[in-house]
């Protein structure tokens, strides 16, 4: 299985070569170093020494990706992409356009961004698997009828609606929460009662409908028929037969956004002010801060290969079945 | 039995519930978002939603990093908080600064000069002995005198998070010293100061100082002469400008001007330290009122009253009204009063707005979303908070600010520009044609006042008499009445572009806008523009295109019509009209003109008049200056916007200063109201918690039963 990491590890270098050089050249054909320096210089007084001497300071007075003028290795040492790339490898994200370090901002803002992220999905799941048992549970009646209206009603309502409403009427109305914020350690907890409770419930309807697909299939299989056969009630059933043998799908969604919860959730976040990694990206690129972007995708892009990673190592883990070579 | 036992717990939870939510009341305020504990302090509560970009006073230059330095650094003068016009007075300065006129041999010029005569200006200033710095670990000195963190060594520097975990600070006393060496901050090209290029041209000795310390570090600059700035005494220091420069005064009270202790640039260049986001830009070093005690940008800002900050004390007059408006009841007292500062990021308007209500933030800005809910308009026109708003006891105040919005021609353009009479009545067509009224009325709620001329209201020169703009105003009954659509039309037609029609090539005049208005929500304006030409028959294309698109269509001078806006710098014509000057063309020069208007006559008229004293001859310039621009509209005078302020009633001594940045010192809170206001607004509210559970456990007894009857019918 070693081999089988550090082989899939390997393979990912040029993956995320790849994905840096995109990123690179989707930025820059939108921007231009002269632009960067426009926006972080401001609107009033901006001449062109002073955009020159931007340039000169960050890093950006060099050709972008081939440097004609230089010598030897230089012709790609001495370019934006090379000087701003390396550096990535190494998880030393530099310094913001703005002038502030990377690194620091992105281990301090992805703890809220957690915060957030992990309970939404632990609660989350429970919820779901708990629901989407209980309608299978009680298959062909009623009460799943009901409860698939229920969760189509659910899923067709916008997120930025459960936000909203949230708000308004637990952290509005009814007073019971702030309406925003953060804090650090146990004060952050009425923090994020609210966007937990959203984030949870606007996951309901899709997750449950999910879930209850999963768990209708396995339910008609012979072993459970078996089980039932041997006086099992169904309880017990789909509890102890039905949910581990449903555990593949679900781990292979849930394995694999597990290093993704750090990169938060942008509209979340706003709304509540959490000072998280969602808001840290689209801020960038709002002020075409490309230091901040590149690093964010890049980590964005290293956090998925090692979800997918993870994702096949629980396989093994659930599955005696399966084995990694 | 099992049933009835469940019925039983259901009604204990739903009485403990109750019980809990009654003894609740009137204690709890679980919504409050501040965690810590104010005790007996006088807490501010703002918020930003953008985190400023820079708080080196070198470089910052928006509003809202503004809101944080002003209260921090201290220029050596600032406006007077409660007269107007603004006035500029000492701030660190002990009083008005000297001004001496010089010849080009560099020899005092007696009474009764002539302007041409100057070749440069002193400014003498001396500040008030006694100022000292806020504590800071950069002013530590250890018991043999040294500084304590100026050579910090790498585990040091590694065992550092921010900048509160360095234990000790010092302080030492303001010196002219300090003002001397800001100003060779401005002048280094790595500080990047926005305003360099600007003052290149007046600082005597600027640009070569620049090009001396190019390649120096900060730390250098202390040991290296400006020319034009010198330290006179411990506390007396001159700078000498280039010719005659009286707007020179307003920039002495912005915070580019503050002084700036040598020990700062020691301390926060040492290797390490910027990995942690531990610079001058983001933890200054001022005599101000407040200092920076947290600055989290992610999160939250707190300014906390300084220990060591000199007597300086409120206003004890103001204009006429101030008295009445309760706002001199503060008069000699010391300042600040308030303790702490506390600004919170929000970035939504919902929750800032909600919060607002609920008393956790104490001023409050008015979205277009919740216009409705908080301002009415009053049958003569006016405007007034809603019954729900003064219920709360909620102040308005409204201020028109020194900004002028515009939409300009291109004069370059072959079809909008040039200075005949042709292009003239087309511009003039069109000035008519675009109603900023409706404007206003549709896209902003009424908060503007539309401009007839280049100056907002409150600066110098600004007639809001007889001052209407005669091409597109007329009078009628004792009001400035838009000119009707067919004196318009006949001006097209004179143009030679008849009912839209261009004369020469019998096609329909096509024009184009130019804009970074992309969205979805830009559209009904993008319509409303193209609905006001189509009044005259001349079809508008827009071209939306994203912000550096669009700046590069500027620099190049290929965009024709656009809107673009101004926010004064200082209470002075001179930054208004230089936005006309022709040697300020974007094009050109990539100065501000973005018109790239060119004219002789106003050119001449703005040369003589920027460099004058305020006076009668200069007022009459200014007049003749706004009729050149009125008949030659490179401008459509948009509009200036009016800023609406909401404020509870614990919130005292407002009064809108829009020059002023330091308004914080003067504010004062009651928080013995604001408690009882917080209590009362938000009491939490349970029955409907209780009621949802109950619900839920109705809705769940058939699905108990059905289980029952299922596990029932297998066991069978």
């Amino acid at each position: 299985m070693i081999q089988y990491i550090i082989r899939r590890l390997l393979y990912s270098l040029p993956l995320l070569l790849g994905v840096n050089i995109l990123t690179f050249v989707l930025f820059f054909v939108v921007n231009s170093p002269d632009d960067m320096a426009r926006m972080q210089l401001g609107q009033k007084h901006v001449t062109e020494q002073a955009i020159s001497n931007w340039k000169q300071q960050h890093g950006y007075d060099v050709p972008l990706l081939w440097n004609s003028a230089a010598e030897g290795k230089n012709k790609i040492a001495d370019t934006i992409f090379y000087q701003k790339s390396v550096g990535l490898f190494l998880l030393r994200f530099g310094i913001s356009d703005s002038g502030r370090n990377i690194g620091a901002d992105i281990k301090e803002r992805a703890w809220p961004s957690l915060a957030v992220a992990l309970p939404t999905l632990l609660i989350g799941l429970l919820v779901n698997i708990c629901c989407a048992l209980m309608m299978v549970l009680f298959r062909n009646s009623y009460l799943e009828q009901a409860g698939i209206v229920l969760c189509v009603i659910l899923m067709s309502v916008s997120s930025l609606f459960y936000i909203i409403g949230g708000q308004f009427l637990i952290g509005k109305e009814l007073r019971l929460v702030p309406i925003s914020g953060y804090d650090d350690g146990l004060e952050a907890i009425k923090f994020l009662i609210l966007p937990v409770l959203i984030g949870v419930f606007s996951g309901i309807g899709s997750g449950v409908r999910w879930y209850r697909t999963l768990f209708l299939e396995e339910v008609e299989k012979d072993y459970v028929r078996t089980a039932r056969a041997k006086g099992l009630s169904e309880t017990q059933t789909l509890f102890r037969h039905v949910l581990p043998n449903a555990m593949i799908p679900i781990l292979t969604g849930v394995v694999v956004v597990l290093p993704l919860l750090f990169m938060g959730s942008l509209i979340m976040e706003s709304f509540f002010s959490i000072p998280g990694l969602g808001s840290y990206t689209i801020d960038a690129i709002n002020s075409q801060d490309f230091a901040i972007v590149r690093a964010m995708v890049f980590l964005g892009s290293v956090l998925y290969v090692i979800g997918l990673l993870l994702t096949d190592i629980s396989y093994t883990l659930v599955d005696p079945r399966v084995r990694l070579s | 039995m099992k049933i009835k036992t469940c019925k039983v717990h259901v009604l204990v939870l739903l009485f403990s519930v109750v019980s809990f939510s009654c003894a609740g009341e009137g204690i709890l305020q679980l919504n409050n978002p501040y965690t810590e504990d104010e005790g007996k302090q006088t807490v501010l509560y703002e918020s930003f939603s953008e985190r400023p970009k820079h708080l080196d006073p070198a470089v910052a230059y928006s509003s809202n990093e503004y809101a944080f330095i002003a209260q921090i650094y201290e220029p050596p003068f600032q406006y007077h908080y409660l007269k107007r016009p603004y006035q500029v007075v000492p701030l660190t300065a002990t009083r008005m600064p000297e001004v001496v006129y010089l010849n080009p041999r560099g020899e005092k010029l007696g009474q009764g000069i002539k302007d041409g005569d100057i070749a440069f200006t002193d400014y003498i200033i001396e500040i008030k002995p006694g100022i000292r710095y806020q504590p800071h670990p950069a002013l530590a000195k250890a018991a043999e005198g040294d500084y304590q963190y100026h050579q910090l060594n790498p585990a040091q520097i590694d065992a550092v998070r921010s900048l509160n975990d360095i234990k000790n600070t010092g302080s030492r006393e303001l010196t002219a010293e300090d003002y001397v060496y800001q100003i060779k901050r401005l002048a280094h090209p790595k500080m990047q100061s926005p305003i360099a290029e600007i003052m290149k041209n007046y600082i005597v000795g600027f640009d070569e100082y620049a090009k001396q310390v190019k390649d120096k570090p900060k730390t250098g600059l202390k040991d290296l002469p400006m020319d034009g700035v010198t330290a006179l005494s411990r506390y007396q220091y001159r700078i000498r400008i280039k010719g005659k420069y009286p707007q020179f005064i307003y920039w002495l009270a912005m915070p580019f001007f503050s002084p700036m202790p040598w020990e700062a640039d020691q301390f926060y260049d040492q290797p390490g330290l910027a990995d942690k986001n531990i610079t001058l830009d983001w933890f200054p070093i001022g005599t101000g009122p407040y200092l920076m005690a947290e600055n989290n940008p992610n999160r939250r800002m707190i300014l906390l009253k300084n220990p060591l900050f000199h007597l300086e004390t409120y206003p004890t007059e103001g204009e006429y009204e101030d008295q009445k408006k309760h706002l001199l009841v503060d008069a000699g007292k010391q300042l600040p009063f308030i303790d702490k500062v506390v600004f919170m990021l929000e970035k939504e308007a919902i929750p800032y707005w909600t919060k607002f209500l609920q008393g956790y933030y104490d001023a409050s800005g008015i979205a277009s979303d919740s216009f409705d809910q908080a301002i009415q308009f009053t049958g003569s026109g006016g405007v007034a908070l809603t019954p729900s708003m003064l219920e709360k006891g909620i102040q308005l105040q409204t201020a028109v600010t020194t900004s002028s919005f515009y939409l300009g021609f291109n004069m370059l353009d072959t079809t909008v520009g040039g200075i005949t009479e042709q292009s003239r009545k087309l511009r003039q067509a069109i000035a008519i044609a675009v109603d900023y009224e409706e404007f206003i009325s549709i896209f902003m709620n009424g908060r503007g006042v539309v401009a007839q001329g280049v100056l907002p209201p409150g600066i110098y020169g600004f007639d809001d008499k007889s001052g209407i703009n005669p091409y597109v105003y007329e009078w009628q009954d004792g009001r400035a009445q838009r000119k009707n659509i067919a004196v318009a039309k006949q001006l097209l037609s004179e143009a030679g572009y008849g009912n839209g029609i261009d004369s020469k090539t019998n096609e329909a005049l096509i024009l184009y806008f130019d804009t970074t208005s992309t969205s979805v929500d830009d559209r009904p304006r993008m319509n409303w523009y193209r609905k006001q030409f189509e009044k005259l028959g001349i079809k508008l294309v827009v071209r939306a295109t994203d912000y550096n698109r669009f700046q590069e269509k500027m620099r190049t001078g290929n965009a024709q019509l656009f809107v673009w806006g101004w926010n004064a710098d200082y209470p002075d014509p001179e930054n208004f009209f230089f936005l006309l000057y022709g040697a300020n063309s974007k094009v050109q020069y990539g100065g501000e003109n973005a018109a790239n208007y060119h004219s002789p006559e106003f050119d001449r008229l703005f040369e003589k008049m920027r460099n004058m004293d305020n006076g009668e001859q200069r007022y009459q310039i200014i007049q003749q200056l706004q009729d050149i621009v009125r008949r030659d509209s490179p401008w459509v005078f948009g509009f200036h916007p009016k800023n609406f302020s909401l404020f509870h009633g614990w919130y005292k001594n407002i009064k809108p200063n829009l020059m002023a940045n330091n308004q914080l010192k003067y504010t004062r809170i009651d928080i013995a109201e604001r408690d009882l206001k917080r209590q009362e607004w938000n009491k939490p509210v349970f029955w409907p918690l209780v009621l949802g559970v109950a619900v839920f456990v109705a809705m769940m007894m058939p699905a108990l039963k059905a289980y029952r009857r299922r596990t029932r019918e297998t066991r069978r």
